[in-house]
């Protein structure tokens, strides 16, 4: 049966140890170990403990993408070129970083949407087309089928190789046998039952299994662990690391090309670009990606955790296939058993089991979540439509969904039974990476559709269906025939001549292209006829009203956090009806049941299938049944129970644009909003300026008040000492009624003074401007308080360097202003050689005035206060006489004619007040057109 | 032994006619002008009763209050606040800080001089 191609040193004691029942007993083992994971999830999905909505798990799922392709193909393609298998891992790594924006939005698409598959997916974007589903589901089939065939040859070989432990024997042509005699048959049955299990416990496709996610995190776990685990042993215990497998390598000749990656960076990059796409475009990784993901925020693990797996699993291929290559020079040993033959060679029992477990759980891993996902396809995209329209002339039966589980398991066994006849007739042709390759090729083709679909408006169906068909149609010519002709059930002629000759159209070096590998020949073919189609096809005219809305649901995902599009239909129905109609599919209780949730919960309403339906009700109806049957199948069901009145064009672009309205009419009432919140904090704060104000006021009435009583308190206490005591005697009489007449005095004054303060600041006070002369009011002052400071010992100077100083100002108000400096500067110069110097100087366009006294000056944290009401200089002498209101009315005056008054003061040298006020002649603007406030 | 009054007022002519109101009573009467002179004047020369205004350059009544009552040794001193700031809110605050008595401007001179008197003869 077996052909021996080579053996190593048997040793007698360990024949037989891995027999075929063990074997056997083994593998049953570990898929019973699954269903039991498997099991569990579901249990704690159904308790809420979701054990995938944790995004490791989910991470791991992912990692489905590696089969045994990855498992015992990687080192066979190591063993041929070198790190020439590293573009496959390349690409997803690479991609990874793009999963943020593009698989973010298909999940967040696909969870509105109740997306099943990436037929389904397809379809609803190009208006919930039955066509286009029909034809991704047999481009996914017929691509995917070798792929599937790949993963049964990869068990049974592995099998056979295994139970002929401890002899490397290598199975021979499985074809020569009967079918019944075939490990790869019995494989084949017995996936399709664990499929059937794990796959069709629910009907509802968009319910996510929960199940198979955890089992095929766990088997990612496994066919690391084991590939680890060999490549380990190879390195470490055959060799003494990586450094000394290449040394060895080197030295055996093995090397020498080897490591440089043979191919042109042509083929690096359409390799990359491959997986890039296909890590998410094949069917299961759509399933386990967007249709298993129950979270958006899971990708942010997967991004770096699933490069960091492939980055694991990947770390050994290059030793375990130069070690292979040492181990079985010159033997003809496959390189692609290397992973499970390296062990056995060295008499590893046990690690070769632990190996032969990971292939089965990367093939295993694969065949479930690709015959799911297929099924689904096949179910809602081919059969579904079919059985639709007989259900239009012929009543179905009522139990729907116990048929459609039926079709489903039917699917599963067909696809994989197709995946078997595709082992048994094609399986020997290729090598493994070939195999999966011409899949990757054939799933590309839903590239541009995909990626096109979630950013371009404009695609159509007409569009879309062309481009997937001259996509299929370009890969089923230049790989799929010419792998037929390789496996010898086509004359090669056309391949090496053409067809008809034609060597222009020689399938693998088509128009003349030549010089690329297979795959990328037909990776730029095919693309360019598929985006050439959808580009051209689809500018050929405007998307209809159907396509318009999905384009719409599609393109702007991201923007709304509901459909807006529930308003894109028009009609009526009896919820009722739609209630009866799901319940055909879903089954009386989970119909009912999800009715009621969604009444109660989201549109607050008591159940009332009496009432007409409404979009969003008819809405939800169809996004229920799509998770079920597909979103094409769906519109089709839901349509044959209401009275729909298509809406045209026009009107669903009315409605869009009034959608667009309403977001840019809800912009306008942000923006109103946010300046209604900008009006608030203004207002805010004017309030809290007019508390301060009100303070202030309160603060300046109680520096009034407090201000008032001083006088009065000794008024009123001199009064009465005089009227209680007529004894006291004259001198003291006299001196007691001084100082009531001089605190009367000082009461007069304040009274006056905060009058004119409230006057200038409310802006009542009467102004009488006139050009006045600076000169000629300095000499009046000095006339009228030189007195003052020669009373009190001191001495008055002045310099006045100008004839005449023209200003345009209130002379009354500024001789004030004069009196009031000219007052402070007796009250404050020095007690001793008393000084004041008066200085008058012109300034460009201005005019200024000094007033420098001897005194104690003024400390600099003073400076400001002084001009601040009730805030007087201290002196450590008697109480200056002073109101507190001098210097702030002082400066109210002279900043109302367009000047300033300042003070600059060194502590001990005295104090310099001065103030400029703009020349009346010098040309400038006239003052007084500033001062509006003239009463 | 005649008792001690400090007054402690940077108004002038208020102090003139308080000294000249508490020699009359027959107290022994110092002056201060600020708040830091009057609490060395009640740490140097011990008075009996403070008469202390509150709004004072330097140190103002309310501080002064607060550290005499916050010294041990000074626990005999009585103090009569003596203010032209008559808000409520300052009433209670010299009394919390351990004023024995406030008294607003303009005051009433016999009132002045009887409180003064009660406080002294009797602590009240």
């Amino acid at each position: 049966m077996n052909e021996g191609i080579g053996h190593c040193p048997i040793d007698a004691r360990l024949q037989h140890m891995l027999s075929e029942p063990l074997v056997i007993t083994v593998s049953f083992l570990y898929l019973g170990l699954l269903f039991a994971i498997a099991y569990w999830a579901d249990r704690r999905a159904d308790s809420g403990r979701s054990v995938i909505a944790n995004p490791t798990v989910y991470a791991l799922s992912l990692a489905v993408y590696c089969t045994a392709w990855t498992y015992y193909g990687s080192v066979g393609r190591a063993a041929a070129t070198g790190i020439g298998f590293l573009p496959i891992y390349l690409g997803p790594t690479l991609a990874a970083t793009l999963w943020v924006f593009l698989l973010r939005k298909m999940v967040r698409i696909s969870k509105s949407q109740r997306i099943t598959s990436i037929a389904d997916f397809v379809s609803s974007r190009y208006g919930k087309s039955h066509l286009l589903g029909g034809l991704v589901t047999i481009i996914a089939v017929v691509g995917v089928l070798p792929y599937i065939a790949l993963q049964l040859k990869a068990i049974s070989s592995s099998f056979s190789i295994l139970i002929h432990y401890p002899e490397v024997m290598l199975p021979g042509s499985a074809i020569t046998l009967p079918v019944w005699q075939d490990t790869a048959f019995y494989i084949a049955l017995l996936l399709a039952a664990f499929t059937i299990l794990f796959g069709t416990r629910h009907l509802d496709a968009s319910e996510r299994h929960e199940g198979m996610v955890a089992a095929i995190a766990f088997e990612s776990i496994v066919k690391l662990m084991a590939l680890t685990a060999v490549g380990l042993f190879t390195t470490f215990w055959l060799y003494d690391g990586f450094g000394d497998v290449v040394y060895h390598a080197q030295q055996a000749g093995h090397l020498k090309t080897r490591l440089i990656p043979e191919g042109s960076a042509n083929t690096w990059f359409s390799f990359s670009l491959l997986s890039a796409l296909a890590v998410v475009l094949l069917p299961r990784q759509f399933q386990v990606a967007v249709v298993e993901n129950s979270g958006e925020n899971q990708l942010r693990r997967a991004i770096w955790l699933f490069p960091l797996y492939l980055l694991l699993i990947n770390l050994f291929v290059l030793p375990i296939a130069l070690a292979g290559q040492l181990q079985f020079a010159g033997i003809g040993v496959d390189a692609d058993t290397y992973v499970l033959t390296l062990p056995i060679a060295h008499q590893q029992q046990w690690l070769a089991l632990f190996s032969y477990l990971g292939g089965l759980s990367a093939a295993t891993g694969m065949v479930i979540v690709e015959t799911i996902a297929l099924s689904t396809m096949v179910c809602n995209d081919l059969v579904m439509p079919g059985l639709l329209r007989r259900w239009r002339y012929q009543a179905a039966s009522m139990d729907i969904s116990r048929t459609l589980l039926l079709i489903r398991r039917g699917a599963i066994f067909v696809v994989l039974m197709l995946g078997y006849s595709y082992f048994r007739l094609a399986g020997e042709a290729y090598a493994l990476v070939a195999i999966g390759l011409i899949s990757f090729t054939a799933v590309a083709q839903f590239a541009p559709v995909m990626i096109g679909g979630l950013y371009w408006r404009g695609g159509t169906r007409s569009g879309a269906l062309a481009a997937l068909s001259a996509g299929f149609l370009v890969w089923i010519y230049t790989l799929l025939l010419p792998s037929f002709a390789k496996s010898g059930w086509l004359a090669r002629d056309f391949l090496d001549l053409g067809p008809f000759g034609i060597t222009l159209l020689k399938p693998q070096a088509l128009f003349g292209l030549e010089g690329l590998d297979e795959i990328s020949h037909c990776l730029f073919w095919s693309l360019t006829f598929n985006i050439g189609a959808y580009l051209i096809v689809s500018s050929m005219r405007l998307p209809n009203a159907d396509e318009t809305t999905q384009a719409t649901r599609f393109v702007d995902a991201m923007k709304h956090s509901r459909p807006i599009a529930a308003s894109l239909w028009r009609g009526s129905a009896q919820v009722a009806d739609l209630i009866n109609l799901t319940a055909r599919f879903l089954g009386e209780d989970r119909a009912r049941e999800s009715f009621t949730d969604y009444f109660s919960n989201e549109r607050n309403l008591d159940d009332d299938a009496e009432l007409p339906a409404d979009a969003e009700t008819v809405e939800f109806a169809e996004t229920l049944l799509a998770g079920a049957i597909g979103s094409a199948s769906a519109r089709v069901m839901v349509a044959s129970v209401v009275q729909e009145e298509p809406l045209g064009l026009d009107e669903v672009m009315d409605i869009l644009d009034e959608a667009s309205q309403i977001r840019a009419y809800s912009y306008e009432l942000e923006k109103k909003s946010r300046e209604l919140e900008a009006a608030t904090a203004e207002l805010k704060a004017a309030n809290i300026k007019l508390l301060e104000l009100d303070h202030l006021k309160d603060d300046f009435m109680s520096s009034v008040t407090h201000e008032l009583r001083t006088p009065l308190t000794s008024i009123r206490a001199f009064s009465e000492i005089l009227r209680d005591d007529p004894k006291i005697d004259l001198a003291e009489r006299k001196r007691f009624l001084g100082i009531i007449v001089e605190e009367t005095e000082r009461l007069t004054r304040l009274v006056n003074q905060v009058l004119d303060l409230a006057k200038i600041e409310s802006g009542h006070a009467v102004w009488t401007s006139s050009e006045v002369d600076l000169v000629e009011v300095i000499r009046h002052a000095i006339d009228t308080s030189g007195q003052l400071i020669l009373d009190r010992g001191g001495k008055l100077h002045h310099r006045i360097a100008v004839e005449s100083a023209l200003v345009w100002a209130d002379r009354d108000r500024l001789m004030q202003v004069m009196l009031n400096l000219l007052s402070n500067a007796a009250k404050f110069m020095a007690k001793e050689a008393g000084r004041v110097d008066i200085e008058l100087r012109q300034e460009p366009a201005l005019y200024r005035v000094m007033v420098q006294d001897n005194g104690a000056g003024i400390p600099r944290e003073q400076q400001t206060i002084i001009f601040e009401k009730f805030r007087q200089g201290s002196t450590n002498s008697a109480h200056p006489m002073g109101t507190g209101l001098g210097l702030p009315i002082s400066r109210e005056i002279i900043e109302h004619f367009g000047g300033r008054l300042t003070v600059k003061s060194t502590p001990g040298k005295g104090a310099i007040f001065s103030f400029e006020l703009p020349c009346a002649t010098c040309g400038a603007a006239n003052p007084s057109e500033k001062t509006g406030q003239e009463a | 032994m005649a008792k001690k009054v400090l007054i402690v007022d940077d108004e002038l002519n208020i102090t003139i006619s308080v000294e000249f109101l508490m020699r009359r009573e027959g107290f022994d009467v110092s002056v201060a002008k600020d708040g830091e002179e009057g609490l060395s004047m009640i740490r140097s020369w011990m008075p009996d009763l403070v008469l202390l205004d509150v709004m004072m350059p330097k140190m103002d009544g309310f501080e002064v209050c607060r550290t005499v009552r916050a010294d041990a040794s000074l626990a005999d001193v009585r103090i009569v606040m003596l203010t032209a700031k008559g808000r409520e809110a300052e009433v209670e605050k010299g009394l919390s800080l351990g004023a024995d008595a406030y008294i607003p401007k303009p005051f009433s001179t016999s009132e002045l001089v009887s409180r003064v008197k009660s406080l002294l003869e009797t602590g009240t």
